[in-house]
């Protein structure tokens, strides 16, 4: 059945769409990324206009994330206070963020740092990930009893404590402060939500467990993409409700099978699938780099970097 | 000065009136709905002369629709330091959205270069006049790419030989206008040349519109676009809350 999207001004196949939100849903609420990064060059893909396809992209991750994020208030694997503490540097981190990319974008070549940014950074993230979840998996498997993440490091010895009762934690909120604010200028830089850099960052350098994790990303996400959402639909006027709604079935339904599927899996699965889902991004945005393509030429409307 | 007005006068009226055109066109407007998947369009007409049909060469027709002009960046990818990045681009201040050219033979048989020139008709020549190019030295290469790209996305359309031409007075054809239309007046224009002249033309539009939801969203995203946005993130959060719902129904059971 096809549907003329009223903003994007193109016709495409509804059930396309459902089937594209229901597989970014589940890997939504597995994983506690927004999954923006996968969706929007799919829809580049199926002749959405990128500009429409980011900020629309943006309103369909408020519903998976919203969706997600209730079934894991109910499991209580939610941290609303480092949720909050993330959320609020993140916010200042964009706002740094959106002025750096505005400087980047007057010296020109900014699409290239970004994309060199991200294949350095999900290499690094990825491969890390991978082989830590792969010893653990080993470990567990010898029988011993399952590895203890370093409990005492320099984060301990940080002013400002506060106790995180919910993740286990009581560190000091400088770090969260931090890494909110470095994954929210990113996140600005490269236009995702920045779930799959904040996910990561939570286990390894706040050490928070994986299961909290996932929840408390999704909570954060939510109201940075409902922001993300405001700020195109009011400046750019490229949200399509239409194209929204299709990617949103799809995703609410698909969020709440992910978070069924995330809470059979065992932390470090859940970790090594993460790991190999970032480096497949990252193998894709290198080859894109590398292989020439059949077509040098691309056709963008007008006015825009 | 009176001389000079006949002279006018004759360059107005006198192709025109040896042979004129007479159009019929299926339908004049479009409507854009939810479920619209592409109109075909039916172009017919008669030639209308008051003289015999004159000797020599054959009466041709060509036909063309174009879609509102849009401004366009064409951007070109290259090897730097064994990456492929885009260094070069083009803007074109506007190219048309769509554009399509039907002839009743082959297009360098029935209109001369310098008529190409004088009438823009074929797609080169449109996109090459289609407004200033600014940019590079190598416009043609870029011209060309995007002509190629819209050609394979059938955006842009040369159908020689698709004009039906009967006792070279009545003829159609149809056109066809994908599902991914811009909204505005599509100008269709009516040639009719002998031996690569020009020696009438028509002109009309066709009017391609959102109606019904379309236009409701569309308007609302322009004229209220933060209640725009504060109802695409209603739509979000309640669908997230009604999948949630629905879910913990499904389990208790």
């Amino acid at each position: 059945m096809q549907i003329y999207l009223p903003i994007a001004e193109v016709s495409v196949n509804a059930f396309l769409l459902l089937g594209l939100g229901g597989i970014v849903g589940i890997l939504s609420g597995m994983f506690g990324v927004g999954g923006g990064f996968l969706m929007t060059p799919l829809l580049f893909f199926i002749g959405i206009p990128p500009a429409v396809a980011v900020a629309t992209e943006a309103n369909q991750i408020v519903a998976s994330s919203f969706s997600g994020v209730l079934a894991h208030f109910r499991r209580k694997t939610v941290d609303l206070r480092m949720g909050t503490v993330l959320l609020v540097g993140g916010l200042c981190g964009a706002a740094v963020g959106v002025v750096l990319f505005n400087y980047l974008k007057s010296m020109g070549q900014v699409d290239l740092l970004v994309k060199l940014c991200y294949v350095v950074f999900l290499g690094i993230i990825g491969g890390m990930m991978f082989f830590e979840s792969l010893r653990a998996i080993r470990k567990s498997r010898a029988g011993g009893p399952p590895p203890k993440r370093k409990k005492h490091t320099f984060i301990h010895k940080m002013p400002f404590k506060m106790r995180f009762r919910t993740s286990g934690l009581y560190i000091s909120v400088i770090p969260p402060l931090i890494v909110g604010v470095c994954v929210g200028i990113l996140a600005a830089i490269m236009g995702v939500g920045g779930g799959f850099i904040m996910v990561p960052a939570m286990i390894y350098l706040l050490g928070m467990p994986t299961k909290v994790v996932v929840g408390t990303s999704l909570f954060q996400i939510i109201f940075v993409t409902a922001f993300t959402t405001l700020l195109h639909a009011t400046t750019n006027y490229t949200v399509d409700i239409a194209l929204a709604v299709l990617l949103l079935v799809g995703g609410v339904i698909g969020a709440q099978i992910g978070t069924r599927i995330g809470t059979k899996l065992k932390a470090e699965q859940l970790r090594i699938l993460l790991a190999m889902m970032v480096l497949a991004v990252c193998f894709k945005l290198a080859l894109d780099l590398l292989i020439e393509p059949s077509e040098l030429y691309s056709i963008g409307t007008g006015g825009g970097h | 000065m009176r001389s000079l007005l006949f002279s006018l006068l004759l360059l107005v009226a006198g192709p025109a009136a040896a042979e004129e055109v007479v159009l019929g066109l299926s339908k004049d407007k479009v409507a854009i709905t939810a479920t619209f998947e592409g109109s075909d369009i039916l172009v017919f007409g008669a030639v209308k002369r008051e003289v015999p049909i004159p000797s020599g060469d054959p009466l041709e027709v060509l036909v063309t629709v174009s879609g509102p002009n849009v401004p366009v960046t064409i951007r070109r990818k290259d090897r730097v330091a064994g990456i492929w990045v885009n260094t070069d681009s083009l803007e074109i201040d506007g190219a048309p959205s769509f554009y399509a050219v039907a002839t009743s033979g082959p297009l360098e048989e029935v209109l001369s270069p310098g008529e190409d020139l004088r009438y823009q008709i074929s797609i080169p020549r449109v996109i090459r006049s289609a407004g200033a190019l600014h940019g590079l030295k190598d416009t043609a290469t870029f011209a060309d790419a995007l002509i190629r790209i819209r050609s394979n996305n059938n955006a842009y359309q040369l159908r020689e030989g698709r004009v039906a031409v009967d006792e070279q007075t009545l003829f159609r054809t149809s056109v066809r206008l994908p599902s991914n239309l811009t909204e505005g007046e599509y100008k269709t224009r009516i040639f009719l040349t002998r031996g690569g002249k020009v020696v009438s033309r028509y002109e009309t539009e066709i009017a391609v519109r959102k109606v019904g939801m379309e236009r409701w969203l569309y308007t609302l995203s322009r004229e209220n676009p933060l209640w725009y946005g504060l109802m695409s993130l209603a739509i979000a959060i309640f669908a997230g809350w009604a999948a949630s719902a629905a879910f913990q129904v499904l389990q208790r059971r």
